[in-house]
């Protein structure tokens, strides 16, 4: 067995709010002062607006020196578990490496300091990497154009939703198909996108084998069908082996297919939106393609779409006549989605990481994201209290969505505890599940291809600790974390209007929260 | 060569030992779930690989340098996205891989990432007046859609007003968001004085309008002294008014609150945020601490209270159930990975300014912008638009008595190191040849002496 941190501890450093440091008068940074000429030039430029509208009263922001400031916020990022720091399966959010260099050249002035309303004269080098990257993804994807305007994966499928809308819209359909299809164990997104772009929502439950089956998909095709937007392999790590019939379904009778790619982390290299007849998909460049995942973003999706949907791209995409890069609107766009270009730096940082591995290393990373997937879950499904859903002898590709039912019927102890107890051994949480919860007690990992053969035996042997421990000590095990950086709270108060507080101000106005 | 720097497990004994343990012979069968004809048999047509870092970073370094930032030459661009000055204490913290590389994750493994935002929170509450904010959005634009689509759910309205200039862009951001369930109209403003029409307001409201939506300050800059009397029209027809504003005009301006803004969102660049072609970018949305706000609220909300025993703040998820990840189609808002970090280095500038850095910076910028307007109003060719309305950091000028377009004279400019005003001219037609011009803390006298000399020089 592997050496287990029996002795970890979380960094604890009894920080108060920043509105409890300081002194009144106390100052970090001074902004630069206005020439007395141009003081005396244009006096009080604010004269002309009303009292009402003026600030009186200086905001009620806290008064610290600089490395007071300093101090704080380093001491909270020690208070903070980043892959960099510790080891993070969370499942669905294939948590790899961002590599440091990809950071050292995004940080500097010709990325940073780009103005998006520039000519694209001045930034045809930004320019160049779009446009390559976007060559780059569609080459992954099978299709044939792409666009990185949307600042995250929803944001990404809510494109996507816009312009199976756009499509049905200009060929005279639009109100006729008012449906999409997804599964339960597609992503949140899929059905609340669909939903936000004024789509009613049809969700496939699991057949048999835990994935929708054909029959289920024939049932709700009609003429009213605008689209399937789906995951594949979903949550539970299972592929649909009937995906491209699936897309044959959908086609027939009249509707557009949307892959949603967020975690393509076992597929790169080894299977092609574009092949299997998808029409559009969505890339998240903060999840495969190694982008920092910023405490919950930056974030970018790469939208890829078939030649007969570039048309109906968010506005502006970048363009290439030969000599010069440049913007063009798409003669049919569905608008914007998000300001100037998303996060550009990110896509940057994403160029940087495929051109590091090629068409080979992306390729080794996929096979190895699933080869260290399969590991652990022929090591789990060995592991007393783990079970695989639906039929276990049918292989998982990235991730896995096990359940600790077996563990909570024999010792109480089952997918919350677990989340919680692991931390105690300097390990990120496990991811549960989205919603609606369909595997009893689930545990969802993916070990992505960052990690190393150790690092995946130490993370086992912490799951096998924890559910030792269940069986010796059930209620050790139900109550942790003891050791992470806060210890277990119980949080129903923060759900309560008369007890939760958003900001300082507002817990100030609020009864003292009385529990022990 | 087999190893790879970012995939420890790639080495062929390694995967061996690991094949052996699954009980296969070879990677392949890993994949034996997918079926052979929808596998990808070709290698991926991509550039080769590189594999040295120190190339690797040559090759992003040569083709990065092919950019003209803005640090280099004098940009007056805004128009919602500005190059302010980001404090060395905010560039430190932005790249704590702590913070840079987590994800969502759980209060109790990451309670200093939630302290953090918490306090963000706070701080920005202070500045809009409000008592409940979100942790970072997309954009503002995309907050300001969120908002609009909340007020017509609390409200049980379906139509919103926009009052004044609007950028196209932001208004796209709404038609493409609102479209299925809010219907947008539009309140003209006058183009001699700058002012929201306040009589086309009273004609517009009904008892069907969900929203009342102005920017504080506008587009163009403008700051309208009518902003309490917008917000009272509003709640008198049982609307609420969404006000956007730049933050970092609210050491110098009113709290939204404090002049009757039910809703207040906008965008965080402009507080410690370099602009990263707009990747910069992270809006937020403010409101009172009401259930019927934040019932309809679509983001994470963060909520903190002090521990028992007086052993520091607990931080949790406030009523989660409220957003897309459980509603699923049940909501038409959705939610996801958005832009946190910002939110954390937005909160790092507030405490770094405290209330009178603000207020100074808010001088500077409202100084120094009018200062340049002045010397432009005073260019033959030129026209400031409404110069009797006070403006915050931009301003609008219009170029119809000179024979050149914004584009000629902006192309003449670059020439001289000088990227001049946001080309207005499609976005407004019917103010002519225009552009909006943007004055940062970061403009110094000189800087705009320069603007006005070459600017006059490249009319001619």
């Amino acid at each position: 067995m592997s050496r287990l941190r029996r002795h970890y501890q979380g960094a604890r450093w009894d920080e108060p709010l920043i509105y409890e440091l300081g002194s009144p008068g106390e100052r970090s940074v001074f902004p630069p002062e206005t020439e007395v000429q141009i003081k005396e030039a244009v006096g009080d430029p604010l004269s002309g607006v009303p009292e009402d509208l003026r600030r009186t009263v200086p905001a009620d922001l806290p008064e610290l020196s600089e490395p007071q400031v300093l101090r704080h916020y380093t001491r909270l990022s020690q208070m903070c578990l980043g892959v960099d720091v510790a080891v993070d399966m969370t499942g669905t959010c294939t948590m790899k490496y961002s590599p440091k260099v990809n950071e050292l050249v995004t940080r500097r002035p010709e990325m940073t300091e780009l103005h998006p309303s520039q000519d694209p004269t001045t930034m045809q080098g930004l320019l160049k990497i779009v446009h390559r990257l976007a060559s780059m993804v569609c080459k992954i994807s099978g299709l044939d154009a792409a666009t990185f305007q949307p600042a995250g994966g929803s944001q990404g499928i809510f494109a996507n939703a816009c312009i199976i809308r756009a499509y049905h819209l200009a060929r005279g359909q639009g109100s006729q198909r008012d449906e999409i299809i997804t599964t339960s164990f597609s992503h949140p997104a899929d059905p609340a996108a669909a939903s936000t772009a004024g789509y009613k929502v049809i969700t496939l439950m699991p057949g048999p084998k835990g994935y929708a089956t054909l029959d289920a998909l024939e049932a709700v095709l009609s003429e009213r069908t605008a689209g399937l937007m789906i995951t594949n392999p979903e949550d539970t790590g299972l592929f649909n082996p009937q995906i491209d019939r699936f897309v044959e379904r959908v086609h027939e009778v009249g509707g557009l297919c949307a892959y949603d790619q967020a975690n393509a982390n076992g597929l790169l290299g080894i299977a092609r939106a574009g092949d299997i007849g998808f029409d559009l998909c969505q890339f998240n460049l903060h999840k495969t393609f190694s982008g920092p995942h910023s405490s919950n973003g930056q974030a970018c999706a790469a939208i890829c779409v078939s030649e007969e949907l570039a048309r109906f791209l968010p506005r502006p995409v970048v363009t290439f006549d030969g000599q010069q890069y440049g913007f063009e609107d798409p003669s049919e766009s569905i608008g914007k989605v998000r300001g100037y270009l998303g996060n550009l730096q990110v896509v940057v940082k994403a160029y940087a990481w495929i051109r590091s591995l090629g068409a080979d290393g992306l390729k080794v990373a996929a096979q190895t994201a699933v080869l260290n997937s399969n590991y652990m879950a022929r090591r789990l499904s060995q592991t007393a209290g783990f079970e695989l859903p639906y039929d276990p002898t049918i292989r998982r590709l990235e991730q896995v969505r096990y359940s600790l039912a077996p563990l909570k019927e024999e010792t109480g102890i089952g997918g919350p505890e677990m989340k919680m107890r692991m931390i105690d051994f300097g390990q990120q949480h496990i991811f549960e599940s989205h919603h609606p919860v369909l595997v009893p007690e689930p545990a969802t990992i993916e070990p992505g291809e960052s990690y190393s053969l150790d690092e995946i035996d130490e993370y086992l042997a912490v799951l096998e600790a924890v559910a030792l421990e269940a069986r010796a000590d059930p209620k050790s095990a139900a109550l942790g974390p003891y050791r992470s950086a806060q210890p277990r709270v119980d949080d129903v108060a923060q759900d309560d209007p008369d007890t939760w507080a958003m900001t300082w101000h507002a817990r100030e106005r609020k009864p003292t929260i009385a529990k022990d | 060569m087999t190893a790879y720097p970012y995939i420890p497990n790639a080495l062929p004994e390694i995967q061996q030992r690991m094949l052996r343990e699954i009980g296969l012979d070879s990677i392949d069968q890993l994949y034996d779930t997918i079926p052979q004809h929808i596998r990808f048999r070709d290698s991926l047509d991509l550039p080769p690989a590189i594999r040295s870092e120190a190339d690797l970073r040559a090759h992003i370094e040569a083709l990065l340098s092919d950019n003209r930032h803005t640090g280099h030459n004098l940009s007056f661009l805004g128009g919602g996205c500005a190059r302010h000055y980001v404090p060395a204490v905010c560039d430190e913290i932005a790249q704590r891989g702590e913070y840079l590389t987590a994800y969502v994750g759980d209060p109790h493994i990451s309670p200093g990432k939630y302290q953090a935002l918490f306090e963000y929170q706070s701080m920005l509450g202070a500045l809009t007046g409000m008592l409940v904010v979100t942790p970072p959005t997309y954009d503002g634009s995309g907050a300001a859609a969120s908002s609009l689509a909340m007020a017509a759910r609390i409200t049980g309205r379906r139509r919103v007003l926009l009052l004044g200039a609007i950028s196209a862009d932001r208004r796209s951001q709404f038609e493409t968001f609102l479209s299925p369930t809010v219907n947008i109209d539009q309140v003209g403003w006058d183009l001699k004085t700058g002012l929201i029409s306040e009589t086309e307001l009273q004609a517009k409201l009904g008892d069907d309008v969900a929203a009342v939506y102005f920017e504080c300050p506008s587009y163009l800059g403008f700051i309208d002294s009518q902003a309490r009397q917008l917000t009272a029209m509003a709640k008198a027809s049982g609307a609420l008014s969404v006000v956007y504003v730049d933050p970092i005009s609210l050491g110098v301006l009113a709290a939204p609150r404090d002049y009757g803004a039910d809703i207040v969102c906008g965008d965080l660049q402009s507080l410690g945020l370099h602009m990263n072609a707009g990747g910069g970018l992270a809006g937020f949305i403010a409101t009172p601490d009401e259930e019927r706000f934040v019932a309809e609220n679509p983001a994470i909300l963060i909520s903190g209270a002090p521990k028992p025993g007086g052993q520091g703040w607990s931080f949790a998820w406030c009523t989660f159930d409220r957003t897309s990840y459980i509603k699923r189609e049940d909501t038409q808002d959705y939610y996801g990975t958005t832009q946190w970090l910002w939110g954390i280095i937005a909160g790092v500038y507030m405490a770094l300014m405290g209330p009178h850095g603000l207020a100074e910076v808010g001088e500077t910028i409202s100084q120094r912008a009018a200062y340049l307007r002045r010397l432009i109003s005073a260019i033959d060719g030129v026209t400031v638009m409404a110069p009797e309305t006070p403006c915050f950091k931009e301003f609008a000028i219009r170029f119809d008595h000179s024979a050149v377009t914004v584009a000629e004279v902006n192309d003449r400019l670059r020439v001289q190191g000088i990227f001049g005003g946001k080309d207005l001219s499609g976005e407004f037609p019917e103010l002519g040849q225009s552009a909006l011009c943007c004055v940062t803390e970061q403009h110094n006298k000189k800087d705009l002496d320069r603007f006005v000399q070459a600017l006059s020089e490249v009319i001619r």
